[in-house]
C-alpha cells in the first residue's frame, strides 16, 4: 500500500473478504453450538403454547418498565437513542444498501441523507453520554471490563469514520473512506467473540425465556 | 530564441485582442479560486512573461492526454497559450524527427537550463523492469526522464498516466509501470491527472506558473487544488437527487430520463476530484454525468483497478458472497463440532460421575 487509493482498495477487498469470513465462521459457529446445545428435552406436558408468549416476550423485554425507567431513565433512554440510530443508519443509508444488495442481493429504499446525517450526529452525541455515564458512575465503572470499553469504541468508530467520511474531515477522502470500511470491518471481526454478540442473540433469548414461560403457562 | 519574445507579444502577433487576453484573465482568475481584483495582475504577469520552453515527453500512454490539449478547444485564447510556449520538443507535434529532434530536445535544454518545464503522458518502466518496453531513439522512458528533468524548473505529469500509473500500471502490470513522481523526487510535480485531463486544467496550470511563477497550491496527490480541490460529487447537478435518495436504477429508466443521481449505476463522483463538473468539457459543452454516464473517477490512482465501473463505489471488489457462504458453512461445522464435543462430554461426565459422601469430603478437608 503506497497510497490512499491502495489502501481503500485494501480495505474493499481483501481486508473485507478476511472480516466477512471471520465474522461469518464465527457467528455460525458459535449460533449452531446455541442451538444445539440450547434445550434438553421437556418430558413435563405443556400448559400452554410457546409460539405467542415467545414473541410477546421479545418485544415486552425490548422496552423497559415502569419501575426500571424510574431507576435508570438515563440507560433506557440513551440506550434506545444510539442504538435506534445505528440501526437506522446501517440499513437506510443508500451506499449501505448497495453493499447488502451486493452481498445479499437484496435493496430496499432508503432514507434521504440529510436524515441519516442528522440520526448519525444524534447516535454520536448517545455513545459519547453512554460513555461518560459508565465513567461517572461509581457502580457502573465497578462493573465495567475492557470488553465494555472494547465493544464501545469498536461502536464508536464505526459511526465516527462515517460522519468523518460524509462530510469529508478527513483527507484524501480514500483515506476517510478506508477508516470507515475498516473499522466496520474490526467491528464484524469483533462481534462474534464479546458482547456485541446480542445483536443476534438478544431476541433469541428473549424468545426463548417467554416460551419457557409460555409452556409453563406462566405470565412473564 | 524561442524565449526571447513575451506572452503578451506573442498574442498580439496572434491577433488576440486586448479585450480577449483581458477575458482569459479573468477565466484563470476565477479557475484559480481567485478575487476578480487579480485579474489585472494576471494580465499584467502574463504580458510581461517570457515564452517558456516546454519540453513534452510521452511514454506509454495513448496520446489522448495531447488529444484533448489540441482537439478540445480549438482556437480559443487557451490554446494560444500553449501554441505560443515554446515547445521545444513533442514527438506527436513536432515536425522534426530521429536525430534532429533529439539534438532539439538537448538544445532547449542547454539554452533554459534550470527554468524549462518538463511535461510528461504516459507512465514508465520503472527500474528492475525490462526497460525494452518502452524507448525512444534507443534510449529508455527512465534514461531520457532522469536526463531531461536534471536541468528543468519543473516538471508537469499530464495524464493518470503520468501522476499516478494509469492503465500500464493496472493489475497485472506487465511492463512494471510507475508514475514519473514514483522516480523523480528532487524537483516540483504537479500531477494534472485525468484520463485525459481538462485542456483548460492543464493551460491553467501553465498560466498559473507563467503568472506568478510558483507552484500552485497542491493537494496531497500533488494536484492543484484550484482545480482538484472538490469532488465530482460535491459539484454534481445531480447532488440533490442523491441526497434526496432519488437514483437512477439503469441507464433508461425514468430517473434516469429525469437526471436522477448515477450512484447505483456505479458513479465514482463521491472519490473522485477532478474539474469536470464545474469546467465541463468541448468548451464548456458537457461532460460524462451530464450525458447520463457515470464518473469513472478516472483523475485518481489506481482507478483502472478500482472494482467495477458499474458497479456502487460502496461495493466490495472481490466476491463477498462467495466467502460469506463458505465462511458461514465452515462455522457452522466448527459450531457442530464444538456442540458434538460439548455433548459428549455431559455424557461422559454422567456416566463417569464418581459420588462423594459428605465423610469422604470431609476427610480430604
Amino acid at each position: 500500500m503506497t497510497n490512499p487509493m491502495e489502501f481503500l482498495l485494501w480495505t474493499k477487498g481483501p481486508m473485507f473478504n478476511w472480516a466477512i469470513a471471520i465474522f461469518a465462521l464465527g457467528m455460525l459457529a458459535r449460533l449452531v453450538e446455541i442451538f444445539w446445545l440450547g434445550r434438553k428435552t421437556n418430558y413435563a406436558e405443556a400448559r400452554a403454547s410457546e409460539w405467542g408468549p415467545g414473541f410477546r416476550t421479545m418485544i415486552t423485554r425490548s422496552f423497559a418498565d415502569a419501575g426500571t425507567f424510574k431507576r435508570s431513565g438515563f440507560d433506557v433512554l440513551v440506550g434506545w437513542i444510539w442504538h435506534l440510530g445505528f440501526i437506522l443508519v446501517l440499513f437506510l443509508f443508500i451506499p449501505h444498501i448497495e453493499l447488502i444488495k451486493s452481498v445479499f442481493g437484496v435493496a430496499w429504499p432508503g432514507l434521504p441523507n440529510p436524515i441519516i446525517d442528522a440520526i448519525s450526529a444524534v447516535t454520536l452525541v448517545g455513545l459519547v453520554a453512554a460513555l461518560v455515564h459508565r465513567l461517572m458512575h461509581p457502580v457502573k465503572q465497578h462493573l465495567s471490563t475492557f470488553e465494555d470499553y472494547l465493544t464501545w469504541g469498536v461502536t464508536f468508530l464505526v459511526v465516527i469514520t462515517g460522519y468523518l467520511a460524509y462530510h469529508r474531515l478527513v483527507n484524501p477522502y480514500p483515506i476517510a473512506l478506508g477508516l470507515h470500511i475498516l473499522s466496520v470491518e474490526i467491528f464484524l471481526i469483533v462481534l462474534p467473540f464479546t458482547k456485541l454478540t446480542h445483536m443476534f442473540t438478544a431476541f433469541i433469548a428473549r424468545w426463548y425465556n417467554g416460551a419457557i414461560f409460555g409452556r409453563k403457562g406462566v405470565q412473564s | 530564441m524561442a524565449t526571447q519574445k513575451t506572452l503578451g507579444e506573442s498574442l498580439r502577433e496572434h491577433g488576440v485582442t486586448r479585450r480577449g487576453f483581458l477575458k482569459f484573465c479573468a477565466a484563470t482568475a476565477s479557475m484559480m479560486a481567485l478575487p476578480p481584483t487579480m485579474t489585472s495582475a494576471i494580465a499584467a504577469a502574463l504580458d510581461k512573461a517570457r515564452r517558456p520552453s516546454v519540453i513534452w515527453l510521452s511514454f506509454q500512454e495513448c496520446t489522448g492526454c495531447t488529444e484533448s490539449l489540441t482537439r478540445s478547444h480549438s482556437p480559443t485564447v487557451e490554446n494560444l497559450i500553449l501554441d505560443i510556449i515554446s515547445l521545444d520538443y513533442h514527438h506527436t507535434l513536432q515536425a522534426a524527427s530521429g536525430d534532429a529532434a533529439e539534438e532539439a530536445r538537448l538544445a532547449a535544454m542547454k539554452e533554459n537550463w534550470g527554468s524549462y518545464l518538463v511535461v510528461v503522458d504516459g507512465s514508465l518502466p520503472g527500474p528492475g523492469s525490462n526497460m525494452g518496453y518502452s524507448t525512444i531513439a534507443g534510449h529508455s522512458n527512465l534514461d531520457i526522464l532522469k536526463e531531461t528533468v536534471e536541468g528543468a524548473a519543473a516538471v508537469v505529469a499530464v495524464g493518470t498516466c503520468a501522476a499516478f500509473g494509469g492503465l500500464p500500471r493496472a493489475y497485472p502490470n506487465p511492463t512494471g509501470a510507475v508514475a514519473v513522481q514514483d522516480i523523480i523526487t528532487n524537483k516540483p510535480i504537479i500531477n494534472v491527472s485525468g484520463c485525459p485531463p481538462i485542456p483548460t486544467v492543464i493551460t491553467g496550470v501553465l498560466a498559473q506558473y507563467l503568472t506568478f511563477g510558483t507552484l500552485p497550491e497542491m493537494d496531497d496527490y500533488k494536484r492543484p487544488l484550484a482545480f482538484f480541490g472538490q469532488s465530482i460529487h460535491d459539484r454534481c447537478y445531480r447532488r440533490p437527487f442523491y441526497d434526496k435518495g432519488l437514483f437512477a436504477e439503469t441507464f433508461d429508466d425514468e430517473g434516469a430520463k429525469a437526471g436522477w443521481c448515477l450512484y447505483r449505476l456505479g458513479c465514482k463522483g463521491p472519490s473522485t476530484y477532478n474539474a469536470c463538473a464545474t469546467m465541463r468539457w468541448n468548451a464548456g459543452t458537457s461532460w460524462p454525468v451530464e450525458s447520463g454516464h457515470p464518473c469513472l473517477g478516472c483523475s485518481e490512482p489506481d482507478f483502472w483497478d478500482a472494482g467495477g465501473f458499474y458497479q456502487a463505489l460502496s461495493v466490495p471488489t472481490a466476491n463477498a458472497t462467495h466467502t460469506l457462504a463458505v465462511a458461514g458453512v465452515a462455522g457452522a461445522v466448527v459450531g457442530g463440532v464444538a456442540a458434538a464435543v460439548a455433548k459428549k462430554q455431559q455424557r461422559h461426565a454422567v456416566a463417569d460421575r464418581e459420588p462423594v459422601t459428605i465423610e469422604q469430603l470431609e476427610q480430604r478437608l
